[in-house]
């Protein structure tokens, strides 16, 4: 494992492109774009204030910086790196800005969410959207790119609103029978929408692309309901983490729940391996739910949480054998953690100076190098899973990961440690 | 009863002092009260005797009181103390022997009445402590009755305060309950106030949005706008295209299509799923068929209707194989067939399994004692068992010998089990009869076979006879043809040996003994038999001479007679043949000696000799 030398950055804004080739990191008011081999700059833009929110169009060609405070959003230009483009969202203020999948329209929501206005790049043409919901998880595009769907609130009630990305056209406009509704989100296969309620109410709802209305999941009653949602890639299991410690994992053909996953305090299956990096003992509480990619080979296809509360625990199911595989239990809060893109390994940084990584074959831990406390608050795999950038408050830097079997040495060397 | 009067005698005396003891100190009869009254006033006190009955008789009235008591002694059945009397006039004499009598049997009496008080005495005693007993008894149960009462109420207490806490409890909960209601109803009032403010809110914020809006985008703001160098080109590389109804249309296709392509592709995964199963549940059927097929021809003999459809289903379904393509064909029929006799196969291969198993567990019961190597477990088991059946056989044993004891000793004293003693002694006897009538013929069989026996022996012995003659004659032969007469002796015994072929010692001793027998022989005064002998040959042509006189004497003679007779052929046997040396030691001494007590021939006597020496 090797690290590359501390760069400099801010608000931890640092992204791989999606081809894999290029690393963009801000530093105030400049986007640095690396090369991911070499590290050399490539190319150096000036953003006219402090960038708040970068990204990537789904081509790698152009990166967006959004400068919320201003209302502006400056996208640049890799290929002509004189090309620019400025859009001012004026009084209207923005708070989001995100590509289409096409790479070729910017969405930016204004304050108070009155509407969504897509610019294209390619055309003058400005299309805007009303009545966006202020919700955490609002719009969602289909892994293609072709649909998207847009939660929307008009006169009390929640809608949801798919439109085809290539034309900006209104496919199917529904309402959903949520409270409040708070997150949507598409499965792999663009074919089914998943639609949860409010975390006053445990509810989730499953629709079809054309609208209809497939199946509704409610596990219990009067308590907090749900806290977060998850596709396996596959599009065969949706996993649904709330408020009562447990993920309860539904099938795609029945829409029921086929398991369910607590958080026992103690752990009593001699099979699960806990990794323990102190005594503390963990609280539980439940952050995100993320499901690893899928893998070309048949493998454990685990699903993992943090908790928010006192998360200092990782726990890693078994989704094959429908059972809880390992446990890692940290020191500190899991500040993020996420899957290498390529194989099942899951890094986590706990903003300490260590990174810790996890593979069915072991865990281990890495201390990141430099002078200084290098703490480690977000990290993000790059495509190929060789490399990662581990982001810090100023700084982030290169982490370098070698083959199969140096790992798997060096995980049986730190495995004492964990 | 003389000796039981000076066994008594001492005890009399000393009895007779507490006796008298006793009654002064306790008056109790009242025909002795009164009797002291009478006697106080008209009976004077004499000296010798004890201080109140002194009173009663003094030199005085001797005779006044000799009446009295004469009078007393007839009033209570006595014999008079005064002679019979002669005449009127004369004076009735005392009679000392009957005054002796009346006292001899009133002191009797006293003693019986003694006796009598003591038994009552400690009757009384023992009831007296029975009473305690049973008075202590009471009062104990008395104290428990109420100790229990006492429990009793407080249970009841305690019961009635449990109800009453359950009653409260159970108002708690109804309260609860009502609480709980209350605070859901409040929950829902409360849920539809904040749903119903929220609702307000929203339209206010609507309001206030669309007001925003018109504001803010109404207002034609300049400063809303891109500034972009130059448009690029779509990621496609297409032109972007004018939205007309058709784009619309060919958005839904493209989406029904994306739709369709979806479930197509579930529905081909079902499929091959399906075909998936479906392979492994015709494998499934095959091995089966397979599997039960050979165990087919075994239950056809059964009477079992599960075996019944074995079969049919083993049939049906074989010409079921054979159009396989009809599996492909996903009907419901199919489906349902095909379920349907897996289900059944499958319920018999169950029972089959559960049948195999039971065989098993029983081979393994029985091959238990085949094998050798018996495990621990079951030895042990073993083993308790036995111990057990030993304990309870000795037990057994035990209670047979307690039985038979207590029979001993009661028919020591009881007629009835000398009695049936005598039953089984008779029950015996007759069996011992039978016995005996069963032996008897057991007898008569064993001597008409020993008759046979004698007679094929006779034969036997004849037989030899000739033999031994043509033998005789051969070696006759022989040696004028040989030698001179000087060596023939020893030359005779070698060759003798070397032609009998029987054991040598034996021969050599018959040889050896040959010229003290000689006389004997000569004394039976056979012609046939000395001229044998001056050719030097074996004796047993005489024995059997001897063996035939003596059967046909044992022929007229009694059982005993018999038995020698057949004692006596078993060595003349064995003089012959020297194999058979245990009939001659199995012969019992005594009737050897019967036999050689009873013939005259010293000549077998020294053959059986010779025979018991090895």
């Amino acid at each position: 494992m090797n690290f590359s030398e501390v760069f400099k950055l801010s608000s931890l804004l640092c992204k791989f492109s999606p081809d894999g080739k290029y690393l963009a990191s801000c530093v105030q008011y400049r986007l640095v774009v690396r090369d991911v081999n070499t590290l050399q700059i490539l190319q150096l833009y000036t953003c006219l204030d402090q960038i708040q929110h970068i990204e990537w169009s789904a081509d790698s060609l152009f990166i967006l910086c959004a400068m919320y405070k201003r209302g502006l959003v400056q996208v640049w230009s890799l290929e002509q790196p004189e090309w620019h483009c400025k859009i001012d969202e004026g009084s209207a203020g923005l708070v989001a800005s995100c590509w289409s999948p096409d790479g070729r329209h910017i969405l930016n929501t204004t304050e108070f969410h009155l509407r969504i206005t897509v610019w294209s790049l390619c055309t003058k043409s400005v299309s805007y959207i009303k009545y966006p919901k202020a919700c955490l998880q609002g719009i969602t595009f289909t892994r293609d790119g072709r649909y998207m769907a847009l939660a929307e609130r008009r006169d009390c009630k929640d809608y949801v609103s798919i439109f085809v990305c290539s034309d900006w056209q209104l496919l199917r406009h529904f309402d959903t029978d949520t409270q409040d509704l708070t997150g949507i989100e598409w499965a792999p296969n663009g074919c089914v929408l998943a639609v949860w309620d409010t975390c006053l109410e445990y509810k989730i709802l499953l629709y079809s692309l054309d609208g209809r209305l497939l199946s509704t999941y409610s596990a219990y009653e009067w308590s907090l309901g749900i806290k977060s949602v998850a596709w396996s890639p596959s599009s065969q299991f949706l996993a649904v983490g709330s408020y009562d410690g447990k993920v309860r994992i539904l099938h795609h053909v029945t829409w029921k729940m086929i398991t369910e996953f607590g958080h026992p305090a103690t752990i009593n299956d001699p099979k699960t391996v806990v990794y323990k990096e102190a005594e503390k003992s963990p609280q539980l509480g439940l952050g995100c739910l993320s499901f690893p990619p899928p893998r070309a080979g048949a493998g454990p296809l685990p699903s993992s949480e943090s908790k928010y509360n006192i998360p200092n625990a990782v726990w890693v199911w078994d989704i094959q054998k429908l059972r809880l595989f390992a446990v890692l239990e940290q020191l500190s809060p899991v500040r993020t953690f996420q899957w290498d893109p390529q194989q099942p390994r899951l890094a986590i940084c706990t903003g300490g100076s260590r990174l810790y990584l996890w593979s069915p074959a072991g865990c281990m831990s890495v201390q990141v190098p430099g002078e200084g406390d290098f703490a480690v608050l977000s990290l993000c795999w790059h495509l190929s899973g060789d490399s990662m950038a581990l982001l810090s408050k100023d700084h982030f830097c290169l982490c370098f990961l070698e083959t199969e079997a140096v790992v798997g040495t060096a995980c049986r060397q730190l495995g004492g440690h964990t | 009863m003389g000796d039981w009067m000076t066994v008594t005698d001492p005890g009399l005396s000393s009895e007779s002092k507490t006796i008298s003891q006793y009654t002064s100190e306790t008056k109790m009869s009242p025909s002795s009260l009164y009797s002291q009254q009478v006697l106080c006033s008209s009976i004077p006190l004499s000296k010798n005797v004890h201080s109140f009955f002194s009173a009663f008789c003094t030199e005085d009235n001797i005779e006044q009181s000799i009446s009295y008591l004469d009078q007393e002694l007839t009033t209570f059945g006595f014999p008079s103390l005064y002679e019979e009397s002669k005449g009127k006039e004369t004076k009735r004499e005392l009679n000392i022997v009957a005054v002796l009598n009346c006292m001899n049997e009133l002191l009797v009496l006293q003693r019986k009445n003694l006796l009598a008080q003591e038994n009552v005495e400690t009757q009384n005693l023992k009831l007296g402590s029975d009473m305690d007993h049973l008075q202590s008894c009471y009062s104990k149960l008395k104290e428990q009755l109420e100790t229990s009462r006492r429990e009793m109420i407080g249970l009841q207490e305690r019961d009635r305060q449990l109800q009453c806490k359950n009653r409260n409890l159970h108002q708690l909960l109804k309260n609860e309950k009502d609480e709980v209601q209350k605070l859901q109803n409040i929950i829902a009032s409360r849920a539809t106030q904040y749903n119903h403010d929220m609702k307000r809110k929203e339209r206010e914020y609507n309001k206030l949005k669309e007001r925003l809006h018109q504001l803010v985008m109404n207002k034609k703001d300049k400063k809303i706008a891109m500034d972009i160098l130059n448009y690029v080109g779509r990621a496609d590389g297409k032109r972007g295209s004018w939205r007309t109804g058709k784009t619309e249309a060919r958005n839904e296709d493209e989406m029904y299509k994306i739709l369709l392509n979806d479930y197509e592709y579930r529905q081909k995964q079902i499929l091959m799923e399906n075909a998936e199963l479906k392979k492994v549940l015709q494998q499934m059927k095959k091995e089966m068929i397979s599997l039960l097929s050979p165990q087919k021809k075994k239950p056809r003999e059964r009477v079992d209707d599960s075996t019944g459809t074995v079969i049919s289903d083993v049939e049906e379904d074989a010409g079921e194989l054979s159009r396989e393509s009809m599996w492909d064909l996903s009907c419901e029929t199919v489906r349902e067939q095909l379920t349907n006799s897996i289900r059944k196969q499958w319920r018999i291969l169950k029972s089959h399994v559960e049948k195999l198993d039971n065989q098993v567990s029983k081979v393994h019961l029985e091959g238990f004692n085949d094998e050798d190597v018996i495990s621990r477990q079951d030895h042990e088991q073993e083993t308790e068992k036995l111990e057990l059946e030993i304990q309870q056989c000795k037990e057994m044993i035990k209670t047979q010998q307690q039985l038979l004891q207590q029979q001993l000793a009661t028919a020591c004293d009881d007629d009835t089990t000398s009695l049936l003693r005598d039953c089984y002694l008779l029950e015996e006897k007759e069996r011992l009869k039978e016995e005996w009538s069963l032996f008897k013929e057991q007898k008569k069989n064993f001597e008409r076979e020993r008759r046979s026996f004698t007679e094929a022996a006779i034969r036997l012995g004849l037989e030899r006879k000739a033999f031994e003659e043509e033998r005789a004659s051969w070696l006759k032969q022989q040696f004028l043809n040989m030698t001179t007469f000087d060596h023939q002796n020893s030359e005779n015994v070698k060759l003798f040996s070397a032609f009998s072929g029987s054991s040598d010692w034996d021969n050599l001793i018959v040889h050896s003994r040959q010229p003290q027998k000689k006389p004997h022989s000569v004394s039976n005064g056979s012609p046939v038999c000395m001229s044998k002998l001056t050719k030097s040959l074996p004796a047993s042509p005489s024995t059997s001479d001897f063996c035939q006189t003596r059967s046909c004497m044992s022929e007229h003679s009694s059982i005993n007679v018999l038995n020698i007779t057949a004692e006596e052929i078993k060595p003349n046997q064995v003089g012959g043949e020297c194999t058979n040396q245990k009939w001659s030691v199995a012969s019992r001494p005594g009737s050897q000696e019967g036999c050689y007590s009873g013939c005259s021939l010293s000549y077998t006597n020294s053959h059986v000799e010779k025979d018991d020496l090895p």
